[in-house]
């Protein structure tokens, strides 16, 4: 018999007796591997889905935009090209629904032409995408009428027009449903777009101009001379490579990070497996160095193990690619409002064999620190057990580097940089060790402040928790690592929304923002906005201008010019600027003087982040250009601002006595009382001012909430792969160590203790092992809140208390009902009966 | 006539580190042992008589002095080395059997006989049951046999490579007087038969007079060795 083959008999053999736990270290990894199949699979079949579609979901071969009138200059290149062209206008506005009076902030867009080229606007009754433009026809956006219970037939106010809603729009090339959520869309026909009388001064207009290319277009053409030509306008454009490659990217990202939380989970499985493992093999000491004895080497050994570790990794491995086969049929429905495809399901090979091959890699990696423990069992441990295994043995250093790398390696493709891979792979190992460390902490603590004089019962169980054998540290990391995980999401969301909930403070902070208020209708607004009993907080007068030059030299010099670093958008932005005499409440001076009133010198004030992007300081000259007139001026004040404040605020200031004079609209602010006196007061602007477009906070935070609730719910979902996880290592580690726990409970039993008493011994002790393991948790998501507050958010963290409470209390009564599981077979029955059973 | 001397023990020396201090447990003991002999070693508890064993059969490292087993010096071999030698010519039965608990009976005579490379190895270890008595239990584990029953079947499997010597470390310690008799009679019948070197650790001086050669050691050190009086004799 060859060697290879007496080593796969002897694992063989071996697992016979063994074959139920080795199946249950394994099903640890199953979780893991199942997620990250599924994530991959699904990753892969967007990855052809969007690629496949990729022209529908531009709905055209190049899509040019701006925020201002695209030049004829494009339209006669684009013509002279041959390309077939569609014209859009868009913008946010309020539309108003005679039937009820509801009102709402939505997308107004005005299509021309046979825009989309590719794929389709879906609508209801269907195709009615085109032709509903002959009459004054609008298409609403289906949720849009569900809200307000709208039907086909009914009509909808857009500025100065009303339309007949001709029907509903279901779908459109390129938009999620999460967007329009946000923004419903409004489809009107373009010809009726001036008669709306909504493109007034200081309105957001977007322009578009949709391109199809003639069938023998040759795409070089596009890349030698079309878009070199468009990157010298103040255009943007994408086709269909780009569009794909920004989506794609969006994607990527999403599943890269998906991959972590699952990663995440795997990981947990593979320290429940090296936990097991460990364990295992701590009873086979005597029996390889018995086989030591009888000739074996201390190699044949460990690879007889080994081939056992191996054939169970790559079985769990299966079984998790096949559960993760199954579980990607849920996943289109749970990110359907996130895709902007339709993604049909089908087996990817690929991400079955990653996944696999990753699972078995993972946990042989993670048992080969216990594995390799077995070389250096020394023979003469068959005549005598108290001899230690010998000499110093780098190895398992070695293969914890290689797992350390591992990570890291696992991590750099799923997020694509080398820096987040670290911080990743970093957290992770900080998390390990700070949850070891808290475990070994509180034993210590245990050992230390012993309650001698407390009852038997207590007794036992506190120094269960440090008895030879114990898993204390191996359930605390599993465990609390998944309790942290979790938490972390919740607490995280919170931040979120935490950060967007504006109107905490009390009566004097805005909850509602009107604008686009024009100059002759600012007295009137005004007034209706006192006689409907809202404060008018504040107004503010806004001018848009473009910056002319920087430091003495304009800004096409600036463009052309690729040393100078100074961001586009600055350059080509129309800044919308204000005026006033002092800071307000969401600015703070960094440096420099504000300017009261205007002298013979003009000193604006600029934002910081815009005077770093500029790159000016003080007293460097800036030149704007306000509607053809030049304005000379100069960096006087530097300020910080609370982008974050309900409030208007402004990247450049200027001082009172300049711009008085210029065209100019208006922003009021304001405050609602209830959503029945908001809803009365936008009823009442809407019908007499349809050009103004209100924002209501209410609105803001329940459509954020809405979208923050189905991201997290989608993350949460994935999240759980790993709570799952741990509660099969508790459930595995709980089933290894019955034996132990066996002998224990029997020993108890034949000195007298009473059955009520043994099981409140294993639930003491496994309240304790789940308090541990639970608080460990919370504490590292306590942590990482903090840091992700601090450093992302750039606020504090408030921890729901509530929510913290109930996560203890779950993984608490969940690892006692694992351990009293266990432990009920044992009281029942006699000692003997129990002892040769295991035997 | 003189035989060949199987186990040549020079000068033998162990020490271990005790907390700060250094145990002497076997001090300088020379010994020779010849092809065929039925050789016990006594001596009461921490007499050293177990670590000799350990370090005759090659399972410790001495801390000086040196052990040749049929002729192949133990000094400077590595583990696995060692291990191969165990394999080719000793034979190990253990005061706690030892049997792996997760193969039958059968399988564990066969172990030694997969190590060596060899063929037929069931037939042959079911010869080996057979005598020891066991040809019937063969497909039953660990757990399922008596401690005598489990102390025939390592006799079994000590025989199995055919060894030159046979080390025997308390081989009926753990059994009553009746069953300890029953494998007193198998080890020496089947040494008999094999001609194979016997050396047998034991504190049970009745067993070891049914040795040929009775070393008492005490100490750490050789007390007394019967052969060695006999020759002075």
């Amino acid at each position: 018999m060859t060697k290879f083959n007496w080593l796969l008999k002897m694992a063989w053999r071996d697992s016979r007796k063994n074959a139920a736990r080795l199946l249950l270290f394994m099903s640890s990894i199953v979780l893991g591997i199942a997620a990250l199949v599924a994530i991959n699979s699904f990753g892969d079949n967007l990855s052809s889905e969007i690629e496949g579609e990729a022209k529908a979901l531009l709905g055209a071969d190049l899509e040019v935009s701006s925020r201002t009138p695209i030049p004829d200059e494009v339209r006669e290149r684009f013509d002279s090209l041959g390309f077939e062209m569609s014209e859009e206008m868009s913008f946010a506005s309020m539309v108003y629904f005679p039937k009820n009076e509801g009102t709402r902030l939505i997308n107004v867009r005005a299509v021309e032409g046979s825009f989309p080229f590719y794929g389709e606007i879906i609508t209801e009754p269907a195709d009615r995408a085109n032709d509903f433009t002959e009459g004054k026809n609008a298409m609403v956006d289906q949720t849009l009428l569900l809200q307000f219970d709208i039907l086909p037939g009914d009509s909808v106010k857009v500025g100065e027009l009303t339309f007949h809603i001709e029907g509903s729009v279901l779908e459109v090339p390129g938009q999620s449903a999460i967007t329009t959520t946000v923004a419903p869309p409004v489809f009107i026909p373009f010809r009726l777009m001036e008669k709306t009388g909504l493109n007034q001064l200081g309105s957001r207009i977007n322009y578009k101009i949709y391109a199809k290319y003639p069938d023998d277009f040759d795409n070089v053409i596009f890349e030698e001379f079309l878009s070199p030509w468009l990157e010298t306008t103040e255009l943007s454009f994408d086709d269909v490579a780009e569009r794909q490659q920004e989506i794609g990217d969006a994607y990527s990202d999403l599943t890269g990070f998906l991959n972590l939380t699952a990663f995440v989970a795997l990981i947990l499985g593979c320290i429940g497996v090296a936990g097991s493992v460990h364990i295992y093999l701590k009873e086979k000491t005597n029996s390889v160095a018995v086989l030591r004895c009888l000739g074996a080497s201390g190699r044949d050994a460990m690879a007889i193990f080994f081939l056992q570790v191996l054939i169970m990794a790559l079985i769990g491995s299966i079984l998790g690619a096949v559960l993760g086969a199954v579980i990607q049929y849920v996943l289109p429905a749970l990110f359907r409002d996130f895709l902007l495809v339709d993604v049909a399901i089908e087996l990817s090979p690929m991400a079955i064999g990653e996944g696999v091959i990753t699972g078995v890699v993972a946990a042989v990696l993670f048992a080969l620190l216990s594995l390799l423990r077995l070389r250096k069992i020394a023979p003469l441990r068959a005549i005598r057990a108290s001899v230690e295994s010998g000499g110093k043995d780098r190895a398992p250093l070695l293969v914890g580097g290689v797992i350390l790398l591992f990570i890291l390696l696992f991590s750099k493709v799923q997020l694509e940089s080398w820096g987040s891979a670290l911080s990743f792979s970093l957290g992770i190992l900080v998390a390990f060790a700070l949850l070891a460390g808290l475990a070994q902490l509180a034993i210590y603590l245990v050992r230390r402040f012993f309650p001698s004089g407390s009852p038997f019962v207590l007794r036992q169980g506190l120094a269960n928790l440090y008895r030879p054998n114990n898993q204390t540290l191996i359930l605390v990391v599993t465990i609390g690592l998944g309790t942290a995980l979790i938490t972390t999401l919740f607490i995280s969301q919170e931040l979120l929304v935490d950060k967007v909930k504006l109107t905490s403070a009390p009566e004097s902070r805005p909850n509602m923002v009107l604008f686009d208020i024009q100059s002759n209708q600012v007295d009137s607004v005004r007034n209706l906005t006192r006689q409907s009993g809202l404060p008018v907080i504040s107004e503010v007068p806004i001018v848009t201008m473009r910056l002319e030059s920087i430091k003495g030299r304009n800004v096409e010099e600036w463009r052309a010019d690729t040393t100078a670093n100074i961001r586009d958008w600055v350059l080509s932005r129309e800044y919308r600027v204000s005026y006033r005499d002092s800071l307000s409440e969401s600015e703070t001076l960094l440096r420099g003087e504000w300017q009261e009133e205007a002298g013979d010198t003009i000193f604006v004030s600029l934002e910081e982040g815009l005077r770093e992007d500029m790159k000016v300081d003080l007293g460097d000259e800036l030149i704007f250009n306000v509607q053809g007139a030049q304005i000379k001026t100069y960096v006087g004040s530097i300020r910080e601002v609370d982008w974050q404040r309900m409030q208007t605020n402004f990247l450049v200031m200027f001082p009172p006595g300049v711009l008085e004079n210029a065209p100019k609209f208006h922003v009021i602010l304001t405050r609602f009382a209830s959503p029945e006196q908001s809803a009365s007061f936008q009823r009442k602007v809407v019908k007499d001012f349809p050009n103004i477009s209100i924002i209501d906070l209410q609105l803001v935070l329940e459509t954020i909430d809405t979208v923050l609730s189905k991201v997290s719910f989608a993350i949460r979902f994935m999240a759980f792969f790993s709570i799952f996880t741990g509660l099969l290592v508790l459930t595995g580690s709980v089933l290894i160590s019955k034996y132990q726990r066996m002998q224990e409970s029997v020993l108890l039993r034949t000195l007298g203790a009473r059955r009520k008493q043994i099981l409140l011994i294993n639930a003491l002790e496994y309240f304790l092992l789940g308090s541990l393991a639970a608080l460990s948790g919370i504490v590292i998501a306590l942590i990482a809140g903090s840091l992700l507050a601090w450093l992302s958010f750039e606020t504090s963290l408030k921890p729901n208390l509530l929510v913290l409470l109930v996560v203890y209390f779950m993984i608490v009564a969940l690892t006692v009902v694992i351990g009293l599981s266990n432990s009920r077979g044992i009281v029942s029955r006699p000692p003997l009966e129990v002892l040769r059973k295991v035997v | 006539m003189k035989h060949e001397a199987i186990l040549r023990i020079r000068n033998l020396t162990k020490n271990y580190r005790s907390g700060s201090r250094d145990l002497t447990v076997l001090h300088e003991v020379s010994l020779d042992v010849e092809q065929g002999a039925t050789c016990a070693i006594v001596g009461p508890s921490g007499s050293g008589k177990t670590t000799l064993l350990g370090l005759a059969a090659g399972l410790d490292v001495p801390t000086s002095g040196s052990v040749s087993l049929n002729g192949i010096s133990l000094d400077g071999l590595s583990e696995d080395e060692k291990a191969e030698v165990r394999s080719a010519h000793v034979g190990f039965i253990f005061q706690s059997f030892n049997l792996l608990p997760t193969l039958t009976a059968l399988e564990n005579v066969m172990i030694p006989l997969e190590l060596k490379g060899e063929k037929k190895v069931r037939a042959k270890a079911n010869e080996l049951l057979e005598k020891v008595g066991l040809a019937d239990r063969g497909g039953h584990y660990p757990s399922q046999l008596s401690g005598g029953e489990q102390q025939r079947v390592s006799i079994a499997r000590a025989f199995a490579n055919r060894p030159s010597i046979l080390f025997a470390d308390e081989p009926t310690g753990n059994l009553d007087g009746e069953t300890g008799a029953t494998v007193e009679k198998l080890i020496f019948d089947l040494n008999k038969d094999a001609g194979t070197t016997l050396i047998l650790v034991t504190h049970d001086l009745e067993l070891a007079n049914r040795a040929g050669r009775v070393i008492h050691m005490k100490n750490g050190k050789l007390q007394s060795d019967s052969q060695a009086d006999a020759v002075s004799l």
